[in-house]
């Protein structure tokens, strides 16, 4: 990462509430801090996802935006020394770090695609009906249904219906990684996370992936975490702009990219740093 | 080539002798000498008691295999010298049945009679088995539970950090302590007697570390990303490991228990107080309850080789049983192993990442 010019620091205090978004916010984060051990990584985010949009947290490496993705699904509950600080996360408006919360069901409801494609090393069908059978769906033909309604929602289905049964690994790196996308969406979860879907792939398969998320948002909330700019303005409708652990910008993309309100988010997108 | 005054040890590329050139040279030739002696002494291993034990086990008529060694429990060997010259060998009931049917003969004759060395080595090869295979059975139970919980469950602190000290430890335990620990805790403390289940126990404990080690470094080795995509599913955390780590992390631990197999059943101290007899007349399965299957001892192959080498007197016809039981043992070794890597392959076709 090269810097252009000397960065500004990042203002005490989080930019006011995000502009009204169309629709009502699925995912509420309120005043978040978030710390490793005692390094803090996420500094009193405030943010508003809203219902069947694309929501996109764009910003420098190591800004948080990938910490956020994955407090949403309790994802850093894996890691030792994570922990929240103080502020909470609510879906529907349910904090989803009470300690009532089941996990395993917030997960079943926040489906995850990660930045590398991750299928299990069994077939495609398997790999799909992994999930389903998790959520005790065992029938032969509800499964071969629910199968061939994700892996067409993936776009993926005429690429594969003649070898299901073949392993999942046999794919290229975009199928691969739309059978990821069709495994999260055969359990038909509220929101869908993408940690830098497409930042293993090349330009079509980015654009297969691209084109998915668009039709996608039809059923979905997603909320995707990007390096690239271009894409973050092709696909999100709302974007978050982080820096060292601050939430610096959050509005409509379009305001994000022509119009920023904030001089750091202005030399960010229009690539002065980052 | 210009002259570089700026690197005046540059000459021409082309090689010249030197001391140095020949000092590799020598170490070189060293290296591989060193290489080729583990060659040489594998060799001699495996020629000596294959041409000499071959010749027990195999035979160059049909059916081309020692048919009674393999089959047949061991037996005295009795040579009768007749009055004529001729002589007579044959095992303990052969001989019974002759002297009966002519005690003139056997009387008239010089008979000489030499332990261990007619009959067969049938109870042993089953008795080795047996120990293997319950053995692994438990030291893979203990030792997968317990690698599962090091690698997936347990936070770094200084419990586990001296878990982890004892299992190096009892990596480095003598095999005949463990036989003694296995007969003070399970044939006296415990009251099995000399059992297959006590050398069982005391066998996978000497494994245990062998199977922990290489079952945590197997699970290790499956992506964080196959745990992760499972979780992000709603996968319970045991869930994941039971359906998306473990099966990937089994050809792994297979490798390990080849490893595992080759010593439990090689082993002759730690059994030699807890399961093995030197002669046992019933075979394993000639029991009046199934519950006293597991509290009877065992013949065992390498504690067998022990006695016939080194407890009786040396001639002959023992060293005939020495090698032969030799061959057949690592010929079992060798099986058991094989099917175990067999095993692995397939595992390995079934789910390659």
């Amino acid at each position: 990462m090269s810097t252009a010019q000397p960065l500004p620091a990042a203002p005490a205090v989080s930019p006011k509430a995000a502009p009204a978004p169309a629709t009502p916010p699925i995912v509420e984060i309120e005043k978040l801090d978030f710390f490793y051990g005692d390094k803090q990584a996420l500094f009193d985010v405030t943010l508003g996802i809203p219902e069947k949009q694309v929501t996109a947290f764009i910003g420098p490496s190591g800004c948080g935006k990938t910490t956020l993705l994955r407090c949403l699904n309790r994802m850093n509950d894996l890691v030792d020394v994570a922990r929240i600080g103080g502020g909470e996360i609510r879906i529907d408006g349910i904090n989803i770090y009470d300690p009532r919360v089941d996990v395993i069901e917030l997960r079943k409801r926040v489906g995850m695609v990660f930045q590398k494609s991750n299928p299990f090393p069994k077939s495609i069908y398997e790999n799909i009906a992994y999930g389903l059978r998790l959520h005790g769906i065992k029938h032969k033909d509800k499964l071969d249904e629910i199968v061939e309604k994700s892996l067409r929602g993936a776009a993926l289905w005429d690429e594969v219906k003649d070898r299901l049964h073949d392993s999942g690994m046999g794919l290229s790196g975009g199928q691969q990684q739309r059978l990821c996308i069709a495994r999260a969406i055969a359990v038909e979860p509220d929101v869908i996370l993408m940690d830098e879907p497409c930042s293993a792939l090349d330009p079509i398969a980015t654009a297969k992936v691209e084109e998915l998320i668009h039709e996608l948002k039809t059923r979905y909330t997603i909320v995707i975490v990007t390096h690239n700019m271009q894409q973050a303005a092709r696909v999100s409708d709302q974007t978050a702009f982080f820096y060292l652990g601050k939430l610096i910008e959050f509005a409509g993309t379009q305001k994000i990219f022509m119009n920023p309100s904030n001089p750091q988010t202005e030399s960010y997108v229009s690539g002065h740093f980052g | 080539m210009t002259p570089r005054p700026d690197f005046p040890s540059r000459r021409s590329i082309l090689r010249q002798p030197s001391w140095a050139a020949r000092w590799e040279a020598s170490l070189f030739l060293l290296l591989r000498v060193a290489t080729y002696g583990v060659l040489l002494a594998a060799a001699v291993v495996f020629l000596d008691i294959g041409w000499k034990g071959g010749r027990v086990v195999f035979r160059a008529e049909a059916p081309f295999i020692n048919v009674p060694f393999l089959t047949e429990a061991p037996e005295s060997l009795h040579v009768l010298k007749l009055p004529d010259g001729a002589t007579l060998k044959m095992g303990d009931r052969e001989y019974r049945a002759f002297n009966e049917a002519h005690p003139e003969q056997v009387k008239a004759a010089r008979s000489e009679t030499y332990v261990y060395s007619a009959g067969g080595i049938f109870p042993n090869i089953v008795g080795t088995v047996l120990l293997v295979l319950g053995a692994m059975v438990i030291a893979l139970v203990l030792g997968v539970c317990s690698a599962i919980y090091l690698s997936e469950y347990a936070k770094e602190g200084p419990l586990v950090r001296l878990v982890r000290l004892s299992i190096a430890n009892l990596a480095g335990v003598p095999s005949i302590v463990f036989g003694l620990f296995g007969f003070g805790l399970f044939v006296v403390a415990l009251g099995w007697n000399v059992s297959l289940l006590a050398g069982w126990f005391t066998l996978a404990f000497m494994v245990l570390p062998i199977i922990i080690t290489a079952s945590e470094e197997a699970l290790r080795a499956v992506p964080k990303g196959l745990r992760e995509g499972a979780l992000a599913l709603g996968a319970t955390k045991f869930q994941t490991i039971r359906t998306n780590v473990l099966p990937y992390a089994l050809p792994g631990i297979l490798t390990s228990s080849v490893l595992a197999i080759a010593r439990v059943a090689g082993e002759t101290a730690p059994i030699m107080f807890t399961a093995a007899y030197v002669v046992r007349d019933q075979m394993p399965w000639q029991v009046e309850k199934w519950t006293d299957f597991f509290f009877q001892g065992v013949m065992a192959l390498p504690y067998h080789i022990y006695v016939v080498a080194s407890k009786i007197p040396q001639n002959d016809y023992t060293r005939d049983v020495q090698y032969g039981t030799a061959f057949v043992f690592l010929f079992t070794v060798a099986a058991i192993a094989l099917s175990a890597i067999l095993l692995r392959a397939r595992l390995r076709k079934q789910y390659r990442w």
